[in-house]
């Protein structure tokens, strides 16, 4: 019986040595990395991190350690930053972030690591970034990300229905609605509540609104607005396809490369979708064009829709820092934007054999779209995403046919007072 | 008691500990944190620098006739509509399936395929047959002269098509589950009602039901637990937020908003305890109709 006693003394021993046991495994991952660790890298499925991925071994020789690229969704990226590093994990070296989605909040956060001092170096070249891309990184005076893809609106047309591309929104509707028949539709585009919000921005900028007013309040019940929120709402409700309210550019882009439609604004980054004779029936005819003008001229977004930043709690900053300088240096900028993939370094755009990747007419377009271009596409606050629901309402109500006015103004006030409680939040 | 008795009673606990520690460790303190996480401002990450606000998120929560009620309508009124069509459903393949037929196998083999795929796998299947645009379902509807639909693009017709989905997903669920009950029934008091000159259906509602009963219920209880906690069907066909105009927001979708998207880790912790509460209450109230009927 002596085998099976266990006094309280030796019950409270054994749970102690248990705890201690555990507590020892759970401290045993904050020791410096060995050479077997890869640099781990977090990044969006996109022609840019693919671009990427198919040159890291080149990258690996140099370092002299491996490489893990890891490849989500935008949704599912930013769920798992924010799942991993609400835990402080140290399983993220490089960060692949949206500047204008969420900078402000990561900063907040302290989840980005200061870049200041590192672009500074002359090598890198700091200042060749374009300047809207380059401000949009710099939160609080530190710079926390790296730009390197660029992205501006694109109008898509059939250059068998027209004769040439509408310069101005008038005309963009009154052609819409003239071609829209019972098997194609006049215009295409983004539907959904949140995700319309920066594909919209370009008509607001257009018909002279923003976001926000000069004093930081809300911009989105000015007439300018009102108007914009109508035109886009009436577009899609009546020569926009059926059940546009779901969509997103997954839904909306496979509609106009299977010739059911005849205008279609999106970002010009996804130009190769219709040229890839794969997934495209309007190869021959698809056209490409700037942005139509409208009210107040033609006013696109011009934004650094990736950037690179390097998390905060990662045991390879020295590594995370020398895959950023290869991967936004200006000879793989250059080299990538010659490949189709627009980046945010003036020298690559300055490049004549970078251009000549892109049809011509889209080159065109990109250039007067960045020249007229605003750095913004969303509202630039920490909540990026509640901002965006409030502000595609109004967009919803015009799509089902609503009148959009009441809409708008509820939409004003709800707006106005998140910008209130957001600004609070700012104080960091 | 005895030093044995003593030493006996210490093993046992000893013996419990890793799985008191294993239920501790995932649903206890899960709760623990939930529910103080829910008394707080946290927001922006859960690590951030927080404080307790006195109950204000469970009074921004319930005095939020935006978001906060229009999703417990939604989750009420997916739940009682899937979960009843499903159960009667159910109840009538599980009554055609009773007595065995020729090729009785294959038909229960087809009946659950719609169990063992992933519900993602369904939400996209669902989509592109559902596509206003290009999906065979207004196809079909064409060919017989009806008007295409917008379906899953429609802010009106979302929620009962995904109610639908779920029927369609489910009922054989709870086919297979009434089946396994009726097979348990004797077969003798039906045959003497028989005799007694009583109908089919009066067999049915007087003979089989009142035997079925305990195992209707158990099924009843699954599902409507399961059916409020959907939230993987809703995601992968409406995204974040349920949809352009919160269509299809139930109370889960709003919850995972809140966090993921909205990142206000307070609130959303406030909305999740709310939830989890009225998921006890609906499950004690059907445990004791359960009960009530069976006495």
């Amino acid at each position: 019986m002596s085998g099976t006693h266990l006094n309280r003394r030796a019950f409270g021993r054994l749970l102690a040595a248990g705890a201690g046991a555990a507590a020892l495994a759970a401290c045993g991952g904050s020791s410096t990395p060995g050479r077997n660790t890869p640099l781990r890298i977090s990044a969006i499925n996109h022609v840019w991190s693919q671009a990427v991925q198919k040159r890291l071994p080149e990258f690996e020789d140099s370092i002299g350690r491996r490489v893990s690229m890891q490849l989500l969704t935008a949704d599912q990226l930013s769920s798992s930053y924010n799942v991993k590093l609400n835990a402080s994990a140290n399983d993220i070296d490089v960060m692949m972030v949206r500047a204008l989605q969420e900078q402000l909040l990561f900063a907040r956060n302290g989840w980005l690591t200061d870049l200041s001092d590192l672009v500074a170096d002359q090598e890198f070249d700091w200042a060749d970034f374009q300047d809207a891309p380059r401000q949009r990184s710099i939160t609080r005076d530190k710079v926390l990300s790296v730009p390197v893809v660029t992205e501006r609106p694109a109008l898509y047309y059939r250059k068998d229905l027209v004769d040439g591309p509408p310069a101005t929104l008038d005309a963009l509707r009154e052609e819409a609605f003239r071609l829209t028949t019972a098997d194609r539709f006049g215009y295409v585009g983004r539907g959904q509540r949140s995700g319309a919000v920066t594909q919209w921005s370009s008509f607001l900028y257009s018909f002279g609104g923003d976001f926000t007013t000069a004093d930081g309040g809300s911009g989105i019940g000015s007439p300018e607005a009102v108007a914009a929120y109508r035109f886009y709402g009436e577009l899609l409700d009546r020569a926009g396809p059926p059940g546009a309210t779901n969509m997103s550019l997954e839904q909306a882009m496979p509609i106009f490369a299977q010739g059911k439609a005849a205008f279609y604004i999106d970002a010009d980054a996804i130009y190769s979708n219709f040229l890839d004779p794969a997934i495209s029936t309007v190869q021959e005819q698809v056209g490409f064009a700037p942005f139509p003008a409208g009210p107040a001229g033609s006013k696109p977004h011009n934004i650094p829709s990736w950037s690179v930043g390097i998390n905060q709690f990662s045991m390879l900053k020295d590594e995370a820092w020398q895959f950023i300088q290869w991967v936004s240096g200006p000879q793989m900028v250059t080299e990538l934007q010659a490949a189709g993939i627009p980046g945010a370094r003036s020298s690559a755009w300055e490049d004549p054999s970078t251009l000549t990747a892109f049809p011509a007419d889209l080159a065109e377009a990109m250039r007067i779209n960045a020249e007229n271009g605003i750095g913004h596409d969303r509202p630039e606050v920490i909540q990026v995403g509640r901002a965006r629901d409030i502000v595609g309402r109004p967009l919803v109500a015009g799509i089902i046919g609503q009148d959009v006015a009441p809409v708008a103004a509820e939409a004003h006030a709800e707006f106005a007072d998140f910008l209130v409680r957001d600004n609070r939040q700012q104080e960091f | 008691m005895s030093g044995f008795d003593r030493s006996n009673r210490r093993l046992r606990w000893l013996m419990l500990a890793p799985a008191l520690g294993f239920v501790g460790l995932m649903i206890v303190f899960p709760l623990l944190f939930t529910l103080n996480l829910s008394l707080t401002d946290a927001f922006g990450a859960v690590n951030a620098g927080k404080g307790y606000n006195a109950g204000q998120n469970y009074l921004d929560a319930l005095g939020d006739g935006r978001r906060f009620w229009p999703a417990v309508w939604r989750t009420v009124y997916f739940t009682v509509g899937a979960v009843v069509i499903e159960t009667i459903l159910g109840l009538a393949i599980a009554m055609l399936m009773r007595k065995p037929f020729r090729g009785m196998r294959v038909v229960r083999t087809i009946l659950m395929v719609p169990l063992l795929a992933t519900p993602v796998a369904i939400g996209i299947l669902w989509l592109l047959i559902l596509d206003p645009t290009n999906g065979i379902a207004n196809h079909l509807l064409g060919s017989v002269g009806i008007p295409p639909q917008e379906f899953l693009g429609s802010v009106s017709q979302s929620l009962p098509v995904l109610m639908l989905i779920d029927v369609w997903q489910w009922t054989p669920m709870m086919a297979l589950l009434l089946l396994a009950g009726l097979s348990t029934l004797p077969e003798d008091p039906e045959e003497a009602a028989q005799v007694d000159g009583a109908n089919a259906w009066q067999r049915f509602r007087y003979v089989i039901l009142p035997g079925l009963w305990t195992t209707l219920m158990t099924a009843l209880v699954l599902r409507a637990v399961d059916a409020l906690k959907t939230f993987d069907i809703l995601y992968a066909t409406k995204g974040a937020g349920g949809g352009s105009d919160f269509e299809v927001e139930t109370l889960n979708v709003y919850a995972y908003g809140l966090t993921f998207d909205y990142q206000e880790y307070g609130l959303a912790a406030a909305v999740l305890v709310l939830f989890t509460l009225f998921i006890v209450g609906v499950v004690v109230l059907l445990r004791r109709r359960s009960r009530e009927a069976s006495v």
